[in-house]
């Protein structure tokens, strides 16, 4: 695996015939379908979800392994290489925007949407809502009362936890360009077990909102975008420790050196991403 | 490969070079405008249209010169600039620009921005209020002032509508209640809708403005000439979307204010109603004319609905269980509470703002003692008085 | 150049299987182009069955064939199928095949990706159509039915096709999100060398803007109808003023995405122009590095202008003079394209081959899309405009008149390339005056319907709009049976046309024009070098 540096742009690898696109395409289509019976009364739905998943899941491991088999035969060369990571930027930018969506969303209500209705009564002459105040945080002219999430307890700690776990990865990663192997190991682990304290320490907090604040999905503007914001945030925190995971298993094995270790980059851009969107969280959720 | 290219080819081309305001007759544009709004928009419109028309016609001339000097089958050898050069040149890529920018900015952009500042002054000097509330499929028109209220709602016979008779003249633009509104006098229109959005339009106004559910939306009117004009609603708004149109007759004022006295005077009879009362037979008779106007359109009329989005009434549980619980209130999911209440996120609306208490009481009894439910019992409007 | 070498490619390279395998397998771009340009006719075809229906119950006042509902699932399904599932396809389908062949790379950069982005496509049409078939035994009410945009609270309020068309944008947002991935890294990484940007085919220029585009704005559609979702299930009130929620704020993430959506069907149609041109009239393209720096300003200006589709919403003054005036000022990039794509016919030496003529027709009558475009964009006149025919007929002019015969021009120039065949002249000029003369007749009419005052999306109207009405569903069965043309061109050419030389156009230019008719598998085996 080391004669790739000096490898010219001869020759690109192109994969073999797969079927593991189209296998992966028919198993989102069942995850659909299911959850589409599910929400609307189907009971058979989850079944059909369930199956759904499991193709994915089949497949994620089939293509990745067949992907990381690929690798570690020594396909993919400089060239090949350059692909991955201009295809990983272009895939975390196209995430960047979807939590633009609901920053937005979040930013509309709270600036735009919930100030209107509040004034409607003195901008209009004749009122809709007349006992409505039109401040944040918000659920609303007919919303449940609730307590707003403080910036300072759950959202602090995680706050640092993700930021110390920026820190462990870019720690691996100068063990792996050193070549120091138990850094590497010991600074993925850090990285995976902060990232679970996180998930952790956040499904407290939906649990403590839910319980003792009401401050649910229902809660009007101010539930909604904290909990799709969170949410979103969450699930792509969860994703981000299942990938790490996976790098520190191929740690583990002997997998990456010094110049070829695409992988790693990948989830590790990926994981300072979720880190910079939880930074935006923390001060437009929590704080301001 | 060979090909021969004859200008006539061309021919059929034509219908598209038609300019739209070259045949400025009825139907080839506006409506006859009667709001200074709606002048001011068709001025602008045969403005823009004169303009693009022009813009079109220069561009495309140059290029069918072209197709037919430039041509490989009468010789001319091809040139080989890929861009311009020389100080003449550019002078000629930099007109077209400069141009476009006037057009755009100027010419069109400045009595845009007029036209906008016109028609969002809504607030001043509005000599009254109609308060428009669109749902599906009907206008609600409230004058504030007068505290007259009532719904407008599609008058053409359902069978023109299957062509199981003639059409009439209005087929689709006529409605049982239009709005009436004085000439001369500055109208200030509030929009909202209890369900989805809706847009009260009325061309010859110039008028258009969405009715948002929950929020508040205004224009203003001038009608200058006495008249009956028709509009529609323009957003989509579901299945009767194209069944829900506008009418107004502006009218001089004295006639206006008789008209208005005569809708107080029976919106106080219908409010002193609910002080009596009432006889079931009496509620069955006006529940079943409620029923007509208000409920047909989703639940129809042998009250089988049109499953699965609008449930049938007919053996409906809502329908069929007590009306009122233990403590004397009705239970929430209840008949009274369905219907003053509405269900969220569905298409069932509240019709406590809509419906009087005595429309209210009698629509509920109707319902459940006809499509074959046989509940037996009766609300009566000074129960659903104390409701509210 | 145009000699390959068969490098000796690893073991992996030797599975190729046959038959219906080989296309559900294939990592190969000319497959997967192949694949996208075939479902992308299919859906044609299926978007046009379902706007004939709505035609011909427009034919007459009253209603004749179908009752409201299904009007409303008709025309949302006929938009979502001919966008997504026709136009966005087909323009995959032109860089799968092309881009490849035109930048000197073996293949595209993320072959298996590639696949998935394809396959990923029949599913989600699979999900749009569903809801149909399951009405028919009683299941649900039937499709989506909202019109195309989903405007809530209506899609709050809506049956289960609205769950089935948001899974659908859902996957082919992932799809089209993966496609623009791989292009974007093919366009960067697999260039030949010396093939600077700005060397780059406007094509590929096209494209590339385009790819931009869709991974800055279709995330965001796929987070508006998220929230939608939520709204309709999970209790959320994004939508609905009672929570503090607002609907307008749906059009501004649906539009976010809308009016950017309109250009990224258009870019590659505008990249391919000049080609097709400069091909016909045997002279370089005009303006190259003009026509990239417009690409550009339009790929920007295009996400700072979508409130334009909601001015009747009472937006407050100064956002209406703001996106009146930023939406104008796309008339001026766009005044570039026409002054370049006609200073290249000037002084040509031109043939008018079929490819030519659709060129013509799409630059005249995308000029009256344009045009009208522009006066929509005045807030004042669009209170008339808006939500009337007016706008229907504008839109058509562009995407059909612009899209789809964009897409045609494509297809005639490039499938001598593509098959080794040439189609039939005489049937393509045949489609082509039929096409046009039929497509001015269907909605030249509508113009004046918007005008007069009718709405869209009503399934019946007044007696006053009968005539237009009839004339426009006249010219729509014209111009749709003109299509079967087109298939059967297409089909025969494949079948019999000649051969064709590796420079299937005498006046052609390009490397994909040095790779012999059809390319061999991998493309550019070797890749060559540019000067
Ligand atoms: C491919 C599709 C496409 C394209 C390219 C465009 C292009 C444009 N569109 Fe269109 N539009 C749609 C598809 C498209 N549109 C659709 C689908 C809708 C309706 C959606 C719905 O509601 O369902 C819509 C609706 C729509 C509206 C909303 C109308 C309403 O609902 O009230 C507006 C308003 O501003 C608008 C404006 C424009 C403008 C300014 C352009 C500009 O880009 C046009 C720019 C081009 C020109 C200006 C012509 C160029 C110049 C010349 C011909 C020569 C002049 C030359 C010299 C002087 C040298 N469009
Ligand atoms: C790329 C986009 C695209 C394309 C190509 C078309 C193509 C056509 N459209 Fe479409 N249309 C839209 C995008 C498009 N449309 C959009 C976005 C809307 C707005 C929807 C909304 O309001 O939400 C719309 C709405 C719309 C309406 C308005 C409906 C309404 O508001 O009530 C109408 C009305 O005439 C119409 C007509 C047509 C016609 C006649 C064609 C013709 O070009 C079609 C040509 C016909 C064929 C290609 C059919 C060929 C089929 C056969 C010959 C039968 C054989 C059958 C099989 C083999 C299965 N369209
Ligand atoms: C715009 C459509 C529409 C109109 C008009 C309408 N309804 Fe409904 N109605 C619905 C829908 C949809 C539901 C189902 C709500 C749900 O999902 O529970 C419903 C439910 C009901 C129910 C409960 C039935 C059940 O079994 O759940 C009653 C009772 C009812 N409507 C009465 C009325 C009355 C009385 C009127 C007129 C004054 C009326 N409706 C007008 C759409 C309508
Ligand atoms: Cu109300 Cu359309
Ligand atoms: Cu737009």
């Amino acid at each position: 695996m080391s004669q790739h540096a000096s490898q010219a742009r001869g020759h690109y690898f192109i994969p073999p015939p797969s079927l593991y696109p189209v296998i992966l395409a028919g198993g989102l289509f069942f995850l659909a379908l299911g959850f589409i019976q599910a929400i609307n009364g189907y009971a058979a739905g989850r079944w059909v979800m369930l199956g759904g998943a499991a193709i994915i899941v089949y497949v994620l491991f089939g293509w990745f392994g067949k992907v990381i088999y690929e690798s570690r035969s020594g396909a993919y060369r400089d060239w090949e290489d350059v692909s991955f990571r201009y295809g990983m930027v272009w895939f975390i930018a196209s995430e960047v925007m979807f939590f633009a969506a609901f920053f937005g969303a979040l930013f509309y209500l709270r600036v735009i949407a919930v100030p209107e209705l509040g004034n409607m009564a003195s901008a209009h002459g004749t009122s809709l809502w007349p006992e409505f105040a039109g401040t944040w945080p918000s659920s609303g002219p007919h919303g449940n009362p609730f307590t707003p999430m403080g910036a300072w307890g759950i959202p602090a700690i995680n706050t640092s936890l993700l930021l110390s776990s920026g820190v462990t990865v870019t720690w691996a990663h100068w063990g792996l360009l050193a070549e120091r192997r138990r850094q590497l190991v010991l600074g993925l682990a850090a990285t995976v077990l902060l990232g679970m304290a996180f998930i952790g320490f956040q499904a407290y907090e939906y649990h403590h909102a839910y319980t003792e604040l009401g401050l649910t999905m229902g809660a009007g503007a101010y539930g909604a975008t904290f909990f799709m914001l969170t949410g979103f945030h969450g699930f792509h925190v969860t994703l981000g420790t299942i990938m790490l995971s996976v790098i520190l298993l191929r740690s583990l094995n002997g997998h990456f050196d010094a110049q070829r270790h695409f992988a790693f980059e990948g989830v590790a851009w990926y994981w300072h991403f979720v880190d910079v969107v939880w930074l935006l969280l923390f001060v437009f959720v929590y704080w301001v | 490969m060979k090909t021969v290219f004859r200008p006539p080819h061309l021919l059929p081309l034509l219908p598209g070079f038609l300019p739209c305001s070259v045949l400025a007759a009825y139907n080839f544009t506006f409506p006859e405008p009667v709001t200074p709004i709606a002048r001011e928009t068709l001025h602008i419109h045969n403005e823009f249209m004169l303009i693009i028309t022009t813009l079109f016609v220069v561009v495309f001339a140059i290029m069918i010169y072209s197709m037919i000097k430039h041509r490989k089958s009468v010789g001319h050898p091809a040139a080989r600039f890929t861009g311009p050069r020389g100080a003449l040149q550019w002078f000629w890529v930099a007109v077209p620009f400069a141009i476009l920018l006037f057009i755009d900015f100027v010419l069109m952009g400045i009595p845009a921005v007029q036209a906008i500042f016109s028609m969002e002054d809504t607030k001043t000097r509005a000599d009254l209020v109609l308060k428009v509330t669109g749902m599906q499929w009907k206008w609600q028109y409230e004058y504030p002032e007068a505290g007259v209220r009532f719904t407008s709602t599609l008058a053409t016979p359902r069978q023109q509508i299957a062509n199981g008779e003639a059409k009439g003249e209005h087929y689709l633009l006529e409605v049982d209640n239009p709005v009436v509104l004085p000439v001369g006098k500055k109208v200030r229109v509030l929009l909202t809708s209890l369900d989805v959005i809706h847009t009260w339009w009325v061309p010859q106004f110039g008028v258009k403005r969405d009715a948002i559910p929950g929020f508040l939306r205004e224009t203003w009117l001038l009608i200058e000439q006495p008249g009956i004009y028709r509009g529609q609603c323009a957003e989509l708004c579901g299945k009767d979307h194209g069944f829900m149109p506008v009418v107004v007759h502006a009218v001089p004022e004295a006639e206006y204010l008789a008209w208005l006295e005569t809708k107080k005077s029976a919106a106080k009879a219908a409010a002193g109603g609910a002080e009596r009362a009432w006889s079931k037979d009496e509620l069955l008779a006006a529940g079943k004319e409620v029923y007509a106007k208000q409920c047909v359109a989703c639940h129809q009329a042998n009250g089988q609905g049109l499953p699965p989005a609008f449930p049938p009434l007919a053996g409906s549980t809502v329908v069929n269980t007590p009306l009122f619980g233990m403590d004397g209130k009705p239970a929430h999911d209840s008949h009274v509470d369905r219907v003053m209440n509405g269900k969220a996120n569905t298409a069932m609306q509240a019709f406590r703002n809509t419906l009087s208490d005595v429309e209210l009481a009698a629509v509920i009894t109707y319902e459940r003692n006809s499509f074959g439910n046989t509940r037996g019992d009766m609300v009566q409007p000074a129960q659903i008085k104390a409701l509210r | 150049m145009s000699t390959t070498t068969t490098h000796p490619a690893s073991d992996l390279h030797a599975y190729q299987p046959g038959g219906i395998m080989r296309w559900l397998t294939t990592t190969n771009h000319k497959d997967i182009g192949t694949l996208y340009l075939s479902f992308s006719l299919l859906m044609f075809f299926l978007g046009g069955a379902m706007i004939l229906a709505v035609r011909a119950e427009l034919f007459q006042p009253g209603l004749q064939l179908m009752q409201p509902e299904f009007f409303n699932q008709l025309i949302g399904i006929h938009a979502l199928v001919m966008i997504f599932g026709a136009l966005m396809p087909a323009a995959t389908g032109f860089a799968n095949w092309m881009l490849p062949l035109m930048l000197g790379a073996p293949d595209m950069a993320l072959p298996r990706l590639n696949n998935w982005s394809f396959w990923l496509l029949p599913p989600a049409a699979f999900l749009l159509t569903l809801p149909f078939g399951l009405a028919l035994f009683g299941i649900g009410d039937g499709a989506l039915a909202t019109g195309w945009t989903f405007y809530a609270p209506l899609s709050v309020q809506g049956g289960m096709g609205v769950d089935f068309a948001i899974f659908a944008v859902h996957i082919l947002g992932i799809s089209s999100i993966m496609g623009s991935i791989n292009i974007i890294v093919t366009i960067f990484n697999m260039r030949a060398p010396g093939m600077t940007l700005m060397k780059m085919p406007l094509f590929a220029w096209g494209w590339l803007i385009t790819a931009f585009m869709l991974i800055a704005t279709l995330p965001v559609l796929a987070g508006a109808v998220t929230m939608l979702l939520t709204d309709r299930h999970f209790g959320t009130h994004f939508f609905a003023a009672a929570g503090g929620g607002d609907p307008i704020l749906f059009q501004h993430l649906f539009w976010f995405f809308g009016h950017p959506e309109v250009y990224i069907l258009l870019l590659p149609v505008w990249g391919l122009m000049p080609h097709v041109l400069s091909t016909f009239s045997r002279k370089p393209a005009y303006g190259h590095n003009a026509q990239v720096y417009s690409f550009i300003v339009i790929g920007l200006l295009s996400v700072v202008v979508w409130a334009h589709h909601f001015f009747t919403a009472g937006l407050p003054v100064p956002a209406l003079i703001y996106f009146m005036f930023s939406t104008m000022a796309i008339s001026l990039p766009l005044a570039v394209l026409f002054f370049c794509w006609i200073a290249t016919m000037w002084k040509g030496a031109m043939s008018f081959e079929t490819p030519m003529l659709f060129a013509v027709g799409f630059i005249v009558l995308f000029g009256i899309a344009g045009l009208t475009g522009l006066i929509l964009a005045d807030v004042a006149a669009d209170a008339q405009y808006h939500h009337s025919y007016f706008v229907v007929a504008h839109f058509h002019y562009a995407l059909f008149a612009g899209g789809i015969m964009g897409v045609m021009t494509g297809v005639y120039y490039w499938l001598p390339k593509w098959t080794g065949h040439m189609y039939s002249e005489r049937l393509g000029k045949l489609h082509f005056w039929l096409t046009v003369v039929s497509f001015n007749l269907t909605f030249i009419p509508q113009f004046f319907l918007g005008l007069a005052g009718m709405p869209r999306r009503i399934p019946d109207y007044a007696l006053q709009f009968a005539e237009f009405n009839a004339i426009s569903t006249l010219g729509a069965f014209v111009l749709g049976f003109s299509q079967l043309l087109f298939a059967w061109n297409i089909w025969s050419c494949i079948r019999r046309g000649p051969r064709v030389e590796n420079r299937a156009w005498e006046g052609a230019t390009g490397l994909e024009w040095e790779l012999s008719s059809p390319p061999p598998h991998h493309s550019w085996e070797t890749q060559p070098v540019v000067k």
